[in-house]
């Protein structure tokens, strides 16, 4: 057999924390052949990128290797001098990084970035160089490159961002590419199309692949073998079937079981199935019969656009002419990608948005011409939960004071009864009551977002919009944070307003789905329907982007 | 570090909660600048209570004519100048006052600015374009003409060279405020609580201000010690606290002549501005280093 590209021998490596000393990857052995990929699947604090900026010797400065080796075609890296290290980053290491965004200089322009790795190199230079790069972008499937390069960072959408990172990671043609997540901040159809071709470059050149990523179907699609990290130590490596079709660790089982798939079923019928809530048979919905909680009709939010060029259009239609119901003690779902309108929906629907044209109703109430008491009284029964568990919460006050300033706000309890009804709602959300007093920052994500679902529960609402909710959360935890929301709703007969990128994840939870696309819905039906016989080609497009469709 | 979130599993170490100030307080303590700042500035409040408790042993306005420019003595622990004045006493005294004018100023300063940041960055739109005016208009004038308007228009008293010195700094304090509530309005507990229906001026009080709070406070150390100069710089001028009360500038400039027979009358006033300044700015940098939450976490 070949020597491999890439060899760690139990490698093991502390952070200095204060006084304490923290092992953030330990014993960890991992291999890669030339031209392999390989996938580093864990969640997040598993030590998948410690582990790979060790390998870049990147660490940050508190971090060192305690022990064992990582060899390099062969070269022990832990002993190289810092001037070969530099040699080896870019030339024989290429690194393709998380976000785009804030990945590239916004003042140079693409092709001089892309140019600056291969000058740096001495692999060419002047025209060479300008040659080389439009080679580059052409090959990462840029369209236009020679106009492309000139162009800035903002003038680029992320997939183009990501693929230009991508070029440069490539750029010096290295043996080994680190890939840390490289897909997870954009638009699934963007991920497919990146990863394909990534995928298509990496063979042709004979490039081996560490990906490192949080999805454990996407490692499966895209990579030969998988190693699974938790905390900081390898619990399986296998090839890639064998992990998926027979795992041996609790762990992989553990997150294959949460990973949420297409051909997963409804989490739980909602209001008619109280009774047998263990009742397997999926009764189907009717949404129909149910009374409409809110109506949503012909909304529309128009955005004017200050710097116009002269000729182009002067306003932005965000959302256009939307219209649905969502029925009381249901489920409605808004799934697209990112700029497809559905937030600026829910925050219209929240009243944190002003409505340009067309009518949110709720309950009869329509909101535009609402009095300010009746608007007053109409937040009592909608309430939100965001994305980000760690912008949700305000850092300065405890659990029991986010909690409860609704019920402040609304001015419902005296203080020992709001204290009261803080322990119970911690406990609806199976937190214990002795959180109350803690601060956000000693809570864990998923921890945090589930007080900020005691908060919107707090004054008992009919609506709860629930806008990327689970979208930043682990999988496990994101499947009992799914759980929990589908247990409240059963209990409390409460309706959610879902927004979601992630079809997986609506296909579980919602009675009803709308697809939108750039402002619009495109298509409509039962998360069954829709799923199984998709009719609008964007709705077929999305579906089939979702890595590891086919695999399960 | 983090574990696995399940639903009763604590994540760190179970302590009780701290209080984030005197966790901010222990930190200042350990500083090696915080600390040094601290001793510095702390000297010098103490040198102003003396003086103002009447505690030293000469006082700053007595004239003794057998003891003109005597240097530094046992008697007269910063010599005397050219009327036989302790300097000592002097020092204290005008320390003092330019403490006093600094103090007033920037309080003021920082009500007014952190008040108007807040508004105009929360609300936006009309009270926004309103306070961003305002502020563009103050940053045109210069402080000592601004000053010096004020003090040819009203009576020439410290609380005069107070207000022409707060009036200079609010807008710094409304830069410096407005910018991070414009990022604090997006954020979603912000947003939670717009839609729970809490009113803008809860939320500014509430969940705004607390929040911006380690900003304003490290920018009341270092304002305090850029308006202890604007102050001196006035009264070198001629144009701070009116004579014959002490002032730290209006010394150094009396005491311009002299440099050559008494160095003693220019040295020491210098000497004990550049302290407080320099003391105030070690104190800014601590508490700022004490306040940041990622220095907080690397103990």
């Amino acid at each position: 057999m070949t020597r491999p590209v890439l060899q760690i021998s139990g490698l093991t490596v502390a952070f200095q924390i204060g006084r304490q000393t923290v092992e953030a990857v330990s014993q960890v052995d991992l291999e890669i052949a030339p031209g392999q990929t390989v996938a580093l699947v864990g969640e997040s604090g598993s030590g998948k990128t410690t582990t790979a900026s060790t390998v870049n010797r990147l660490l940050p400065e508190n971090g060192r290797i305690t022990a064992g080796r990582i060899l390099i075609d062969g070269r022990d890296i832990a002993h190289l001098p810092e001037s070969e290290m530099i040699q080896l980053r870019g030339a024989g290491i290429g690194l393709v990084p998380q976000d785009p965004m804030s990945n590239l200089n916004p003042l140079m322009r693409i092709g001089q970035q892309i140019g600056e790795a291969l000058e740096v190199h001495g692999l060419s230079h002047g025209s060479e160089t300008d040659r080389k790069v439009i080679e580059l972008l052409e090959m990462v499937g840029i369209p236009e490159p020679v106009r492309r390069a000139r162009q800035y960072p903002h003038e680029f959408s992320g997939g183009m961002r990501q693929r230009a990172l991508i070029a440069m990671g490539l750029a010096c043609r290295p043996r080994l590419l680190i890939a840390d997540e490289p897909t997870s901040a954009l638009d699934v159809t963007v991920q497919r199309r990146i990863l394909d071709q990534l995928g298509q470059l990496t063979a042709e050149l004979g490039t081996a692949v560490l990906l490192i990523t949080h999805d454990l179907p996407l490692a499966a699609e895209r990579a030969d073998r998988i190693v699974v990290m938790h905390q900081g130590r390898v619990v399986e490596q296998g090839p890639s079937q064998d992990i998926l079709r027979r795992p041996q660790h609790e762990y992989t089982k553990q997150l294959l079981q949460a990973a949420p798939s297409l051909s997963s079923q409804r989490r739980r019928r909602s209001v008619e199935s109280t009774e047998r809530p263990t009742d397997p048979q999926p009764t189907d919905p009717a949404p129909a019969a149910a009374t409409a909680l809110v109506e949503v009709e012909g909304l529309t939010k128009v955005y004017p656009l200050r710097l116009a060029q002269p000729g182009q259009p002067t306003s932005f239609t965000a959302v256009d002419a939307v219209s649905f119901t969502i029925p009381a003690g249901r489920t409605v779902s808004l799934v697209g990608e990112s700029g497809s309108g559905k937030s600026t929906t829910a925050n219209m629907i929240l009243g944190l948005e002003e409505i340009s044209a067309g009518a949110v109703r709720f309950a009869g109430l329509d909101l535009a011409s609402a009095k300010p008491a009746q608007l007053f009284a109409m937040r009592r029964r909608v309430q939100p939960v965001f994305q980000d568990p760690f912008a949700s919460l305000d850092p300065r006050r405890s659990v029991a004071q986010s909690i409860a300033e609704p019920l402040r706000v609304h001015r419902v309890l005296d203080s020992a009864g709001r204290r009261r009804r803080v322990s119970e709602l911690l406990d609806d959300v199976a937190l214990p009551a002795s959180f109350a007093d803690r601060l956000p920052h000693e809570l864990s994500g998923g921890q945090r977002q589930r007080v900020a679902i005691a908060r919107a529960l707090a004054l008992e609402p009919d609506l709860v919009v629930l806008d990327e909710a689970v979208s930043a959360l682990d999988v496990l935890v994101q499947a009992q944070i799914l759980e929990l929301l589908a247990d409240l709703q059963s209990r409390l007969s409460l309706s959610y307003l879902f927004i979601s990128h992630d079809l997986a994840v609506v296909r579980l939870v919602s009675d009803l789905v709308h697809v939108m696309r750039q402002g619009q819905i495109v298509e409509s039906g039962s998360p069954d329907d829709l799923f199984d016989s998709p009719q609008h080609p964007y709705t077929q497009e999305l579906l089939a982007a979702i890595p590891g469709a086919g695999l399960i | 570090m983090s574990a696995l979130d399940s639903t009763g599993a604590p994540v760190q170490s179970v302590q009780p909660r701290r209080r984030a100030g005197r966790d901010a307080w222990r930190m200042l303590r350990r500083s090696p600048t915080g600390l040094a700042g601290l001793v510095l500035v702390g000297a010098i409040v103490l040198l102003c209570l003396a003086s103002a408790s009447g505690l030293l042993p000469h006082d700053p306005l007595a004239q003794e004519a057998a003891q003109r420019m005597s240097p530094p003595s046992a008697e007269h622990w910063f010599g005397t100048d050219r009327f036989g004045r302790d300097v000592f006493a002097r020092v204290a005294a005008g320390v003092a006052n330019s403490a006093r004018i600094a103090l007033v100023a920037v309080a003021f300063s920082t009500i007014a600015g952190t008040i108007g940041g807040i508004v105009a960055g929360y609300l936006r739109g009309a009270p926004d374009a309103a306070v961003s005016g305002i502020t563009n208009v103050l940053f045109a004038f210069p402080p000592l003409l601004l000053a010096l308007t004020l003090a040819s228009v009203f009576a020439r008293t410290w609380f005069t060279i107070a207000v022409a010195i707060a009036i200079v700094y609010t807008p710094i304090f409304i830069r410096v405020t407005r910018g991070p509530v414009l990022t604090l309005r997006e954020i979603d507990f912000v947003r939670a609580a717009r839609a729970t229906g809490q009113s803008s001026a809860a939320i500014m009080a509430r969940h705004i201000l607390p929040n911006i709070a380690s900003i304003v406070i490290v920018q009341v150390t270092l304002s305090l010690s850029w308006a202890v100069l604007t102050e001196a710089s006035l009264s070198f001028l001629g144009l701070g606290t009116p004579p014959p009360a002490p002032s730290l500038g209006s010394m150094v400039y009396e005491a311009r002549t002299l440099v050559a027979l008494a160095p003693w009358t220019m040295v020491f006033p210098g000497l004990v501005m550049v302290v407080l300044v320099v003391g105030l700015n070690l104190l800014g940098d601590g508490v700022r280093d004490a306040l940041d939450p990622q220095s907080r976490g690397k103990r």
